[in-house]
């Protein structure tokens, strides 16, 4: 992981309420705020969703971000974390061209990354891969020159590291 | 109790204390306006939805109390979404409710469809569609409380016909009014902070004890928590000048011996120039607005800022405080007052501040607002009817105002003495704004005199609603300023495009002022020489059973001194050439 950190992860829970995210979303692109990736789902408690976002901090201090998003009625709690103190997971699925010359190589790109093979076709692969982002981008990458036909990633789930965790997770105040 | 859903919307509104409506109705909110027959809900017939907007800002401007405003769905929903921008810019409290077609019909393009909720989404503090006419209780108190508290700002109801169709079964609903407790657990997300923090507000006032060169830049929000009273306690105890931005016009008064007046890309010379030499900042309820801060980099560049705003977002948007208070403004410098005085009491005391105030005041001598007056046969001044406007009338009367030259001269010409006697459009800067608001500020304060000042082009936005005022009884008067220009704009072609004008003629005589005066039930007068001024503003003021507009024509060559000019920074404030002053270093 790099030291130079762009983005953030905020993790926000929302009323689980009609256009909330687009409340979210739309304040982001009024403001100029840039979204990386977003990922939304119910919580344990059906009142609430929960919407995690990494945010392009190079271009906004990701406090204004924080504040401005803390204005919505709808939003009832941000949390900040940082990347290096947070797991975070994706998954991606990707359809790449696999004719019988490249299939054995891909194969063995997909055991190396330990992921799995979904579905086999006659001239194509469709993987899944779960892991950190940035071990999503590498495998991505190294499978482009085989041809990609689809790719598809669900954006980035995150939660705080467990040691130490009381002083990495930082609820955002509204003051 | 059964109701039916609109029964309940006009009892909710009751409940809340709703004395008026703004309002045009429609097919989809028509279900609504049969009930309001029997209510006791006066409603004001608009003739444009923009209208009825604008007439809710200015009652709450003027009141304090949020403006109501009601439409239908579609095209009104979109004609609204101007007065929404304006309130949300200038944190005005304004309930809007909007016809939709049925919920079954959402959707489908039906007929004067619109997604308001989507339309209005960023020009709103809130907004939520009712899809439940069990829901509406909740949903209007919820509107209510939250355009009124924290930073005020308008709110959006979307009401669809099925719910409010007494014949429709989807608007059965039992009566039912929600206590406080249910309205805050309905809104888990939404908690304004009020009350400042101590150790901050500590901070700031040991700041102000050292400061030697302190400014007091007050803002809106002054107005908005009723800080006045507050305010001048403050700037009285520390012996600090005052600044009020065109939002705080009346929020200190003008002839206070420690007013500067406004600042900002129109202010004065002093006010703007205090700004840029003090040592430190007290930033109450403003915002550091571009038109205020000019070049932001050469802005106040030796100052500390102590910022209270009543919404954290505002603390570091522009310029980083160094101490950042949240809170609501009249809570905060009630505290900051107690603590200065506790600090006083324990033997502190202000540095030596005579060099500053002597700077201050010589400041004010060489540069006070000034203009020349027309020789005689010459084309009148508008700065010269607004000092006879002034002067002609009583020193709590409410003045609204459009946007552009005309509202740059109101700000600087008037004498303002009173808190809500300014009503106007600052953030998002509104033509057409005066009329339709100085109609919602009479109607909000029937006992005080109104005037509205407007320019021409501005008048031609929104004057159909003086049709409204002339049916209603609501007697305003309308000075315009009839330079034939879209003034401003021409300034700006003059200064900065070689007096290239290009589409800013609009001509004195078309349309013909009085005569469409007269044609909308008001008294139209006409005047074109300094000496006839004072007769006609009087003849207006003894005019209280319909509204009277005066037609102003006033000189099309005169601009708006001093000026920054857009991106400037305000050390190059431009007082005006004409009297031999280039830019002043």
């Amino acid at each position: 992981m790099t030291d130079h950190i762009t983005h953030h992860i905020l993790s926000v829970l929302v009323e689980n309420k009609a256009g909330v995210l687009a409340r979210v979303s739309g304040l982001f692109a009024r403001r100029g705020f840039n979204i990386i990736s977003l990922a939304v789902a119910p919580t344990e408690d059906e009142r609430f969703s929960r919407i995690t976002i990494a945010v392009d901090v190079a271009s906004v201090p990701l406090e204004q971000i924080t504040k401005q998003l803390f204005k919505l009625i709808s939003v009832v709690k941000i949390t900040e974390l940082d990347p290096r103190e947070a797991v975070e997971r994706e998954l991606l699925l990707v359809t790449v061209d696999a004719p019988a010359a490249s299939r054995g190589q891909i194969i063995e790109l997909v055991n190396v990354f330990e992921g799995r093979i979904l579905n086999v076709g006659h001239e194509r692969l469709t993987l899944s891969l779960e892991g950190h982002p940035d071990k999503l981008d590498d495998f991505a990458e190294l499978l482009r020159p085989y041809g990609i036909a689809e790719l598809q990633r669900t954006g980035r789930v995150a939660l705080a590291k467990l040691d130490n965790s009381s002083t990495r997770l930082r609820p955002v105040r509204a003051s | 109790m059964q109701l039916n859903g609109s029964q309940a919307l006009i009892k909710a509104l009751e409940m809340e204390g709703v004395d008026t409506i703004f309002g045009l109705p429609g097919g989809c909110i028509l279900p609504v306006y049969d009930p309001l027959l029997d209510s006791p809900i006066r409603h004001i017939l608009v003739r444009h939805e923009q209208g009825a907007g604008h007439m809710a800002e200015g009652y709450a401007h003027v009141t304090g109390r949020p403006g109501v405003a009601m439409v239908t769905s579609g095209p009104a929903a979109t004609n609204i979404v101007t007065p929404l921008c304006d309130a949300y810019m200038d944190s005005i409290p304004m309930v809007v409710i909007t016809g939709q077609v049925s919920t079954g019909a959402i959707g489908t393009d039906a007929f004067q469809e619109c997604d308001t909720i989507g339309i209005t989404r960023s020009v709103t503090k809130h907004n939520e569609l009712v899809t439940s006419a069990q829901d509406i209780p909740r949903a209007v108190r919820e509107a209510f409380h939250i355009a009124t508290t924290g930073r005020p700002g308008p709110v959006l109801l979307d009401i669809p016909k099925d719910i409010v169709d007494a014949k429709n079964p989807n608007s059965a609903m039992d009566w039912y009014w929600p206590d406080d407790r249910e309205v805050r657990d309905g809104l888990p997300g939404y908690k304004p902070t009020t009350k400042g923090h101590p150790r901050k507000i500590r901070e700031a006032a040991e700041m102000i004890l050292r400061s030697e060169r302190p400014v007091i830049y007050a803002g809106g929000g002054i107005l908005k928590a009723r800080a006045a009273d507050t305010l001048r306690e403050l700037a009285e105890l520390c012996d600090i000048h005052v600044v009020t931005t065109l939002m705080a016009r009346g929020a200190f008064p003008d002839s206070h011996p420690l007013c500067l007046g406004m600042p900002g890309m129109h202010g004065n010379y002093t006010a703007v120039t205090s700004m840029q030499r003090a040592d430190l900042l007290i930033a109450l309820g403003s915002r550091f607005d571009d038109r205020i801060t000019g070049k932001i980099s050469a802005f106040a560049p030796d100052a500390k800022i102590i910022h209270v705003d009543i919404d954290p977002a505002e603390l570091g948007k522009v310029r980083r405080p160094d101490v950042p208070i949240v809170g609501d403004c009249r809570l905060v410098i009630e505290e900051l007052v107690a603590v200065l005085k506790d600090l006083l009491a324990g033997g502190s005391a202000f540095p030596e501040r005579t060099p500053w105030k002597q700077t201050i005041s010589g400041w004010q001598e060489k540069h006070p607002l000034s203009y020349v007056q027309s020789e005689p046969g010459d084309a009148l001044k508008p700065q010269f009817v607004l000092e006879q406007l002034r002067d002609n009338t009583p020193d709590d009367c409410i003045v609204a105002s459009g946007v552009g030259q005309h509202q740059m001269w109101t700000s600087q010409y008037w004498k303002f003495e009173h808190p809500y006697t300014w009503v106007n459009s600052g953030g998002l800067g509104t033509m057409g704004f005066a009329v339709p608001a100085a109609i919602g500020a009479k109607v909000g304060r029937p006992d005080a005199m109104v005037w509205a000042v407007d320019g021409d082009g501005c008048f031609q936005m929104t004057a159909q609603e003086l049709v409204t005022a002339a049916a209603e009884r609501i007697p305003v008067k309308i000075a315009i300023l009839n330079n034939a220009y879209l003034g401003m704009v021409r300034q700006w072609q003059e200064m900065f495009y070689e007096e290239r004008y290009s589409e800013v003629y609009l001509s004195p005589d078309l349309p013909d002022y009085k005569l469409w005066a007269e044609a909308m039930g008001c008294v139209g007068m006409r005047v074109d020489s300094p000496e006839e001024v004072t007769a006609a503003i009087q003849k207006a003021n003894e005019i209280d059973d319909r509204p009277v507009v005066i037609d102003f024509r006033t000189d099309s060559s005169e601009k708006v001194f001093p000026m920054v000019a857009a991106g400037a920074s305000n050390d190059d404030i431009i007082t005006d050439p004409a009297l031999g002053k280039d830019i002043v270093q």
